[in-house]
């Protein structure tokens, strides 16, 4: 599909609309409302994947779509929904494929506990073979003869490493 | 023997991913599938291409089954599926609403008057909201949307005359029955 | 002409690689020394064509030949010439090629390195690389041949993808494989080992420098790949969990695992099963990288082009090389007989230890990075994992691991004591704690996870200071410096490593914890302020490059008044792609880098969307990496193993007579 490249085009014959700021003085103007709200919006951002691109989170990608999905966020930041509300939006219309943390439901299950449930299983069987290991070095003293062939080549070779 | 068995666990892993892996072959993982179908067709009123002055909202067409096409002049994938549309239009087979998505509405008319217009009429969405509250994200894309105002079917790119045939027509004859 | 050149050394290549995996295989299987002498000759001629082949797909790039479909479809006159060279790999096809490149100079390597293994082994290991590359020399005769020719030829190329037009780029893929690859030779051992039913120590010793080598390279080359997204991609990140990075970084975990492993068979004969199957599975996940790639299968910026019959041909292979050699492990494994004995607090245990969370690790990304196409193909929906999901999962396994880091060399094998630990230990603990939980206030402010990776990364420092010093007080007399200097290079090797991965803890914290940003529109003459630096813009001029238009901006950089460097972001837009590329402008220090980029210009007045970043200690990062490379090639370079290579011709003569 080449829709994502005609987006990138046409970035190019429009002139981005970025939300702006009055201000003409010398200390630049945000482009989004204030700091603290600038990197809220940048967190909420980076949870969501731009659907063109999809390599990218909106907030680092130059899409079309990405920006105006920017642009969403900043103005619900501004209306005063919760950063709940606003990922809830956006799941609403593009689903969970938009969320680069994948929400813990049923299908997910594996996902989110696997990595703990996998260590705990490892460390378990990890346990089990140190024991089983040590048994082994209990269980497997030297006969009087093989004391004596080491006795003779320990004394006859000195130290050595 | 019983010891034995524990190695055969890695092959038995390997061959299952190597499932999952041949199943994947077949699927196309950059397709986003709309949260929308089941759902009612989110409202929205905008003014129309050809007459500003009046404007459409998808309750305009309550009791019918249609297709809302989204295109723009700047979409080189719109013209592919376009005489598509233009053949449909001429059969009568479904009304079709054309969303022109970020466009400009003199290019708009312009590339509609050069290829053909399918559409009942067009819808101007200048700043995509309309596409937002939709889901689009790659242009062209087609819903199907039944008599009670629900989405049906979202076709993601170009409507070829495969899609039409095996999905898209079968469906509105099962909505237009049912 | 010289295309059919090329692509005739790569059917010779072929034979020659199906001779190379055959006749050494049987020759090691019923003793016929004549079959097993192919072996040597066969990587040499391999290599010697493959490298024909890929001179000529240079030479074809670096002469403009567009008759070439590759060549026409990644490659343009205007071009630098740097860049022409880099597009031989710089596609599916070229990439694959330099992959059998590697493989067949890495087979010259282990010919001429091992006069002093048994010839059956090498024999069979380089029978298993003939094997490989078989696969991948049809697959690429098959389905990707670099060498196809465009009728009638193109007047000028697609140009290569500007993300490519790049020294990181150029240098990344080349050294990337040579780890990936490189994994190969550890692989053959393995199955070497297996096929002749032997395993021990000495195996363990002839693999490692191999498998270390590669392991360095991987690191290496997975370290640029991300410097090189830092500098190039414009928004100052440097890890993304894509899946193709997640491709090179599982063969990187599973490779760190298999070098401990390995080091534990060689001093002990423990694990010698475990190691094999490390092995496989370290060379098992460059080939899945290799699929996913190139298969279409998962969505990534890396991905090549793609090809659903390539991606059937892959995973064939895939289930013939990996599916075989787990299967030979099923059946010859269970054979192989238990190690030496050790307590469960030990080296021996600590590092297991180490290997089940890397392994553990590996599993979590792999997880994370094939789930979506699991759902999608149980029909279960569509969704996405991204960084989230990895950071969350990633971190708190790692955690434990960097922890044994300072605590496992000061371990003694087969039985170590905790309350002796403690003991010695006592003093890099609470060092560290109290570094962990003040540095943060100098750096600005207080933060959970910052003194919590700090505190890990002191760790590591202080308590392999402390095995420094115990170690040289156990030395035989003499000033501190001759003593520092008796110790082998193999425990400065390890020493390094680790203080590479306590340098890269720290690098990743404190960007993490400190980086800051700006998003501003700046018009000419206006400034932002960030971290006590202030920029200020002075406007951006249109600029034409080789094969490029874009407009170059200029940013005055001060703190408290003092002028400190100019920075030049440009916005670039390539001509024939009509790509944008920001190239963004780095101040960079060992305490940290000023990042600007240019973004969009706004309005009509010469104003510009400006991204200023701040980012403390971010070089740690790749310094840590780099540390952790060095430290593996001086361990390589350790005496035992130039010694062996002399010493042991001797030995191997007797070997093969006994044997």
């Amino acid at each position: 599909m080449r829709t994502w490249r005609s987006l990138l085009v046409a970035l190019f014959v429009a002139l981005a609309p970025l939300a702006l700021a009055q201000n003409a003085g010398k200390e630049a103007a945000p482009l989004a409302m204030d700091p603290g709200t600038a990197k809220r919006a940048v967190a909420l951002a980076n949870e969501l994947r731009c659907l063109v691109c999809q390599n990218q989170t909106i907030a680092e990608s130059n899409a079309d779509l990405a920006q105006d999905l920017r642009r969403q966020i900043n103005e619900q930041i501004a209306a005063g929904r919760s950063d709940r509300e606003i990922i809830d939006y956006m799941v609403a219309r593009y689903g969970d494929f938009v969320l680069y943390r994948p929400p813990f439901k049923a299908a997910t299950a594996a996902l989110w506990l696997g990595p703990f449930v996998l260590a705990a299983i490892a460390l378990f069987v990890l346990a089990r073979v140190v024991r089983s290991r040590r048994r082994l070095a209990e269980e497997a003293p030297l006969s009087d003869a093989e004391r004596r062939e080491a006795e003779r080549l320990l004394g006859e070779k000195g130290k050595r490493k | 023997m019983k010891r034995a068995v524990w190695f055969l666990l890695p092959l038995a892993a390997f061959l299952v991913l190597a499932a999952f892996l041949f199943r994947g072959l077949g699927l196309n993982p950059r397709e986003v599938p709309s949260p929308l179908i089941g759902k009612p067709a989110p409202a929205f009123e905008r003014p129309q291409l050809h007459d500003p002055a009046k404007t459409f909202s998808p309750k305009d067409l309550a009791g019918q089954v249609w297709l809302l096409n989204v295109w723009a002049s700047w979409c080189v994938a719109c013209r592919e599926e376009h005489p598509v549309l233009v053949e449909l239009a001429r059969q009568k087979a479904v009304p079709i609403v054309g969303l022109n998505y970020k466009d400009a509405s003199e290019d708009a008319k312009a590339w509609l008057k050069q290829f053909g217009d399918p559409y009942m009429l067009s819808v101007v969405d200048r700043d995509g909201r309309v596409g937002i509250d939709y889901g689009v994200y790659g242009v062209p894309e087609t819903f199907l949307i039944d008599a009670n105002g629900v989405i049906r079917h979202k076709q993601i790119g170009p409507l070829t005359p495969e899609a039409w045939e095996k999905t898209l027509r079968p469906k509105i004859e099962a909505l237009r029955k049912g | 002409m010289i295309p059919e050149i090329g692509h005739f050394a790569l059917i010779l290549a072929l034979l020659l690689g199906l001779m190379k995996g055959t006749l050494p295989l049987i020759g090691a299987a019923r003793r016929i020394p004549a079959y097993m002498a192919v072996a040597r000759p066969a990587s040499h001629g391999q290599f010697l064509f493959v490298a024909i082949a890929f001179g000529c797909l240079m030479w074809s790039f670096m002469s403009n030949d567009f008759s070439v479909l590759n060549v026409a479809e990644h490659a343009n006159s205007q071009l630098p010439l740097q860049y022409k060279i880099a597009a031989t790999w710089g596609s599916h096809e070229g990439s694959m090629l330099l992959w059998v490149l590697m493989l067949s100079a890495w087979s010259v390597a282990v010919a001429g390195f091992s006069r002093h293994l048994p010839e059956e082994m090498v024999a069979r290991v380089l029978g298993v690389q003939g094997i490989l590359s078989v696969g991948f020399l049809l697959f690429i005769l098959a389905t990707s041949n670099p060498f196809e020719r465009l009728f009638p030829p193109a007047p000028d190329g697609r140009d290569l993808n500007p993300l490519l037009q790049d020294a990181g780029m150029v240098l990344h893929p080349p050294m990337l494989y040579m780890g990936y690859v490189g994994f190969s030779v550890a692989f053959s051992f393995a199955i070497a080992a297996l096929l002749g039913g032997k395993l021990d120590a000495t195996w363990a010793r002839w693999s490692r420098p191999w498998t270390t080598v590669a392991w360095c390279f991987l690191t290496g080359g997975i370290a640029l790949g991300s410097w090189w997204a830092y500098k190039e991609l414009g928004w100052g990140g440097w890890w993304f969990w894509d899946p193709v990075e997640n491709a090179s970084f599982m063969p990187w975990l599973v490779g760190t695992a298999l070098i401990h492993s390995l080091a534990v068979t060689e001093k002990r004969g423990s694990f010698k099963s475990w190691t094999v199957l490390l092995a496989i599975f370290a060379f098992s996940l460059s080939l899945l990288g290799t699929f996913l790639v190139r298969s279409g299968v998962l969505t990534s910026v890396h991905a090549f082009a793609t090809d659903p019959e390539r991606g059937v041909f892959i995973l064939g292979f895939l289930v013939i090389v990996i599916g075989g050699s787990l299967a030979l492990y099923a059946w010859r494994a269970p054979k192989i007989g238990l190690g030496g004995r050790f307590a469960p607090v030990s080296r021996e245990s600590t590092l297991l230890a180490n290997n089940v969370l890397l392994v553990v690790a590996c599993a979590s990304v792999l997880l994370g990075t094939l789930y979506p196409l699991v759902l999608d193909s149980l029909d279960l929906g569509k969704i996405s994992v991204g960084p989230p999901y990895f950071d969350t999962v990633f971190a708190p396994i790692m955690a434990p691991l960097v922890f044994l880091v300072g605590v496992g060399p000061l371990m003694r094998w087969k039985e170590a004591s905790v309350p002796d630990l403690l003991v010695r230990l006592r003093w890099a603990l609470g060092v560290s704690l109290a570094v962990a939980l003040i540095l943060p206030f100098v750096m600005g402010s207080w933060k959970p996870l910052v003194a919590f990776g700090l505190f890990l990364a002191i760790w590591v420092f202080a308590a392999t200071m402390v095995g420094i010093r115990e170690r040289l007080r156990h030395a035989p007399k003499g000033t501190k410096l001759a003593r520092l200097a008796r110790e082998p290079r193999g425990y400065w090797g390890m020493v390094l490593a680790h203080l590479g991965v306590a340098v890269f803890i720290v690098g990743v914290t404190l960007v993490n914890g400190y980086q800051n940003e700006r998003d501003v529109r700046m018009e000419i003459g206006d400034t932002v302020t960030l971290n006590g630096y202030t920029f200020k813009f002075e406007g951006a001029k249109s600029i034409t490059g080789p094969n490029y238009r874009g407009a170059r901006g200029t940013v005055d950089v001060s703190k408290d008044g003092r002028f400190i460097e100019k920075l030049y972001p440009e916005k670039r837009i390539y001509n024939v792609q009509q790509m944008p590329m920001t190239e963004a402008a780095i101040d960079s220090g060992i305490l940290g880098d000023l990042y600007v980029s240019l973004g969009e210009p706004v309005g009509d007045r010469g104003a510009w969307a400006v991204r200023v970043y701040s980012k403390p200690f971010i070089n740690w990062i790749w310094g840590g990496c780099v540390l952790m490379m060095i430290g593996g090639f001086l361990a390589i370079s350790d005496r035992r193993y130039r010694l062996a290579v002399r010493r042991e011709p001797e030995l191997g003569a007797a070997h093969g007579a006994a044997a």
